[in-house]
């Protein structure tokens, strides 16, 4: 294998067409590799966990906001200006000091990528697809997260015609903090609820 | 964000809608992004409608359902192209290049 590894594959016609496509609108300058380099990089990150995390920090300042999202995720997280397809049916959970929530898929791989971005493989992964609801505590104190005893565990299965989402505490200390200081701080893993602070 | 795929292109449905597996794109290769990429690109800096491509996408689409999509889409940018008169069929065949671009 690893001789092979690095041998360039003939180019499919296809391939090489579109290669040439690149070539011609570069010499002619309508735009240079690296901005085409920029727009595949947006592939992988335009639908990323910020617009969640711009949810959850609207919720944390605007106690209307929060109680609308709770009430009705999917209007909620429209009026951000998030949704499509696959955020259709969009509900939120709310963790407190005594209920922590956590969100799976156990079928498949049911994920609200409008707001959460790409499903991070783990999350697609056999076992903690199963164990996320046969011993979630255990699962999440693997995984990094301790969520003390007297805290109770809500496992959420999402499906196509639901998907959850992780409304996580605010932090404490960040009282002062502005919306916009307060949506780096949330996190992809926190709205999954594999992680708490 | 300043950045991102613009919603015209994101939300096309149909035979158009592009090939997604739970939210994330699909690509069977990296030539397949980069030919989604040229399109966002000429159409932006040319400041066309969006349509001017997706029309495009559908009538290639629909001469040959059984080709892959990207294929398709390839096809059509080529047409958007030369249509735009940034090149010809005869210069691209002209510019085949030996080596494969970048990702």
């Amino acid at each position: 294998m690893s001789g092979h590894a690095h041998h360039p594959e003939p180019l499919a016609p296809v391939e090489a067409r579109v290669a040439a496509i690149e070539s011609v609108l570069v010499e002619q300058g309508l735009f240079d590799t690296e901005a085409l380099d920029a727009i595949v990089e947006t592939f992988e990150h335009n639908l990323g966990p910020m617009n969640g995390a711009r949810v959850v920090a609207r919720a944390w300042v605007n106690p209307d906001y929060r109680r609308r999202l709770l009430e009705d995720g999917t209007a909620a997280i429209a009026e951000l200006g998030f949704g499509g397809p696959e955020g259709d049916h969009m509900v939120v959970v709310e963790n407190t000091p005594s209920v922590h929530n956590l969100v799976v898929c156990t079928l498949c791989s049911c994920y609200p990528w409008p707001v959460l971005g790409l499903p991070p493989a783990w999350y697609k992964s056999p076992p903690y697809r199963s164990r996320a609801v046969r011993e979630p505590r255990t699962l999440l104190a693997e995984m990094g997260t301790v969520v003390p005893d007297d805290v109770e565990i809500h496992v959420w299965d999402s499906s196509a015609e639901v998907r959850y989402l992780v409304l996580p505490e605010r932090p404490p200390g960040t009282e002062n903090l502005t919306e916009d200081e307060l949506a780096p701080l949330v996190t992809r893993d926190a709205m999954i609820g594999v992680e708490r602070w | 964000m300043s950045t991102g795929i613009p919603e015209d292109v994101a939300s096309m449905g149909g035979a158009a809608a592009l090939p997604r597996d739970n939210g994330e794109l699909v690509f069977g290769a990296p030539w397949e992004a980069r030919a989604m990429a040229m399109a966002v690109a000429v159409v932006e800096r040319l400041g066309l409608p969006w349509d001017a491509f997706r029309s495009r996408l559908i009538a290639a689409i629909a001469a040959s359902p059984a080709r892959p999509y990207y294929e398709s889409w390839a096809a059509a940018l080529e047409e958007l192209v030369v249509a735009q008169g940034l090149s010809t069929v005869a210069a691209l065949d002209a510019a085949e290049p030996s080596e494969r671009s970048p990702l």
